[in-house]
């Protein structure tokens, strides 16, 4: 198990010019990242979402690399969705996943069956052709450069420790520094028009 | 059961799509949309996205609006209905402009519901206070212009219920 914070250090130096879902692990993203407008931090439009929206504009911008940081919670709520993307397989999409075993944002509950699922082996069932698992930084720093330099789709699982927030929702500091609706247009002006 | 020409041609949907630079079918099969999936299969400017379960195509459709695409949405109205809260947060929340064009199973002309899937359909539009036009007819199919106008205009989605099956006849 290792540290989310950690995790995202070893990965920034090799994001290149991606663009970069963090999810709910964004608030260790935001002060590292060194190219904003290239990152979507949407917070949680609705549970279970991220992967397909990720997929989404995977697909629409095939010349972009695509990295998305989801969480076991998400995956488990929609778990057909690795079934569509596998079938797109886009190359330019890249699939992590953090998996602390637990509901963090509602008060650590485990999410089901917490102790034995393989979300790599779920990923390779659903058609994923490249799928890692990692319990250790220093076998993830080791992988990561060799992940990212290969053809998409890649879904990549990660054990980490648990960030439990118990604080009401209402009461809890916002990390994101832009809104949603500045995030999505300085993307777009970012990417500029789409090829069709 | 008689048939004779009239209904709603799926040939209508595909000439609407490809009037509004419709880029991909975000869609999950129900028992109306075969004879569409067809004539989608066969279009070179679609491409189509087949989901497992119908809360996925907003979120997939916020990511496709996202990076430029145009996505429509293909789904039942029992999917629909399964769909609050994705709608909610990855359409509504996001402001995709996004058409969805939703097969309305149970619908009767005169009212009298036998499939509670009719009976609550536009009810939980209406909760959502989403946007809506019947379709029923190639006879009324200009509808689905409104509606991609209206989902431009707003920066919404907006519904088009589909009173018929795709096919092209009418069922007697």
């Amino acid at each position: 198990m290792f540290q989310t914070a950690d995790m995202f250090k070893a990965f920034a130096p090799f994001r290149g010019k991606a663009i970069v879902i963090p999810g709910r692990g964004g608030r260790h993203w935001i002060n590292l990242s060194d190219q904003p407008d290239r990152d979507v931090p949407l917070g949680d439009p609705a549970m279970g979402g991220h992967a397909s929206f990720s997929f989404g504009l995977a697909m629409a911008r095939p010349d972009e690399k695509v990295i998305l940081f989801d969480s076991e919670g998400d995956i488990l709520m929609n778990m057909g969705a690795l079934t569509t993307i596998a079938e797109k397989s886009p190359k330019n999409f890249y699939h992590f996943v953090l998996d602390n075993g637990v509901y963090a944002t509602t008060g650590g509950q485990p999410v089901p069956n917490a102790e034995n699922i393989q979300y790599d082996i779920i990923a390779k069932g659903c058609g994923y052709q490249s799928t890692y698992s990692f319990d250790n930084l220093e076998d993830f720093t080791n992988n990561i450069e060799n992940i990212l330099n290969q053809p998409g789709p890649v879904f990549v699982t990660m054990k980490v420790a648990p960030e439990v927030e118990n604080t009401p929702i209402n009461q809890r500091v916002r990390w994101q520094k832009k809104t949603r609706d500045q995030t999505i247009a300085d993307l777009q002006k970012e990417l500029g028009p789409r090829r069709s | 059961m008689a048939e004779e020409e009239g209904g709603f041609s799926p040939q209508t949907v595909i000439n609407y799509l490809k009037a509004n630079n419709v880029t991909h079918v975000v869609w999950l099969p129900d028992s109306e949309t075969n004879f569409l999936y067809t004539l989608m299969t066969q279009e070179p400017s679609l491409e189509l996205v087949t989901i497992s379960r119908e809360g996925q195509a907003f979120s997939t459709a916020a990511g496709l609006s996202v990076g430029g695409a145009k996505p429509v949405i293909l789904i039942q109205n029992t999917g629909l209905m399964e769909s609050g809260d994705s709608m909610r947060g990855w359409a509504m929340g996001m402001n995709i402009p996004v058409v969805m064009m939703v097969g309305y199973r149970g619908w009767t002309r005169h009212g009298v519901d036998t499939d509670t899937a009719a009976t609550y359909t536009e009810h939980f539009i209406h909760a959502f206070n989403v946007k809506y036009y019947l379709v029923e007819s190639d006879a009324d199919a200009d509808r689905i212009q409104v509606a991609f106008d209206l989902a431009e205009k707003t920066n919404q989605p907006v519904a088009v219920l589909i009173g018929d099956e795709f096919h092209g006849f009418v069922q007697r």
